[in-house]
């Protein structure tokens, strides 16, 4: 139990989130309204997806180094964890767009540089499955796919969080449109939003070492057998 | 003198329509219970409660299972 303290940590976090997330008080905006309680399970999404892929690409740089497969495996299995979250917050905003910037036209996508960004992300990554997917030899498939991850995680810095800064967005944040926290996150936010980044991440990291651990098993039994 | 009773008229309609105001409003129909209080939000929360905890309880259990198949793999 002394090893799984930051679980339990990561589980308090995220039900005080989902709790403190609906009760709390919140500015009233106009547009966003109420909707604004998504910025506690929307946006964390995202950081969680930065966070694992980050994971991704460190043990990538690592396995370049060492040629060790345990790195690869690790790379792998961390890709594949933010991508999922990369989904979950790509579905989220979907849902946010729909209620606020596509409230008189009705859709579900709005084309801007943001959103867009995030799509392409998505795809880069998909892209980094179907290499994977595409090579049978073991350090070949990890050396290749090394390389492209590092690729694929500077596209991310690129369409994420450097392109939508330079042009005109309607996402918070970017293109000379303020985040929230700048102007409408108060503390009482605050007070939710980072706990609920950081309960996310330790969530994720769980669900990483987990498919990290079965792909090790799955390796294990198969060159045994 | 006119321009007093002006005024005291003119508030005396604001203050009925005020009071009309209020009195479109229905009689709460909530009951003594904390899970219908502020438009039942809490319905929500509560539900969001029992889904994360449902997940958190299948990661647990799934973090069980690989202990218990690691091990039986290092006693092979």
């Amino acid at each position: 139990m002394k090893n799984n303290w930051w679980k339990i940590v990561s589980v308090v976090f995220v039900l005080y989130t989902i709790i403190a997330g609906f009760l709390l008080k919140v500015p009233a905006l106009a547009m966003v309204h109420e909707s604004i309680r998504n910025l506690y399970f929307h946006v964390p999404m995202w950081f969680t997806m930065i966070a694992i892929l980050f994971v991704s690409l460190w043990h990538s740089i690592k396995y370049l180094y060492k040629f060790d497969i345990k790195s690869d495996i690790v790379a792998s299995q961390a890709a594949s964890v933010g991508t999922l979250f990369g989904i979950l917050g790509i579905a989220t905003g979907s849902i946010w767009t729909r209620y606020t910037w596509g409230e008189s036209s009705g859709l579900w996508w709005v084309n801007d540089v943001k959103l867009n960004g995030a799509a392409i992300t998505l795809l880069i990554y998909f892209a980094y499955f179907i290499l994977r997917g595409s090579i049978d030899e073991e350090q070949k498939r990890a050396r290749i796919s090394a390389v492209y991850n590092i690729f694929a995680y500077v596209m991310l810095i690129v369409f994420l969080l450097i392109l939508p800064r330079m042009t005109d967005s309607l996402h918070p944040g970017n293109g000379g449109n303020p985040g929230f926290s700048k102007y409408d996150l108060d503390k009482y936010m605050r007070m939710v939003f980072y706990p609920a980044i950081i309960g996310w991440i330790l969530i994720a990291i769980w669900i990483l070492t987990l498919r990290v651990r079965t792909e090790k098993l799955k390796r294990k039994t198969l060159f045994d057998d | 003198m006119i321009n007093k009773i002006k005024t005291l008229i003119s508030f005396a309609f604001v203050l009925f329509s005020a009071s009309a105001f209020s009195q479109t409003t229905d009689a709460p129909m909530e009951m003594a219970d904390g899970m219908r209080q502020s438009g039942k939000i809490y319905v929500v929360v509560a539900v969001l409660c029992i889904i994360f905890t449902g997940i958190v309880t299948y990661l647990i259990i799934l973090d069980r299972k690989i202990n218990k198949l690691e091990k039986e793999i290092k006693n092979k």
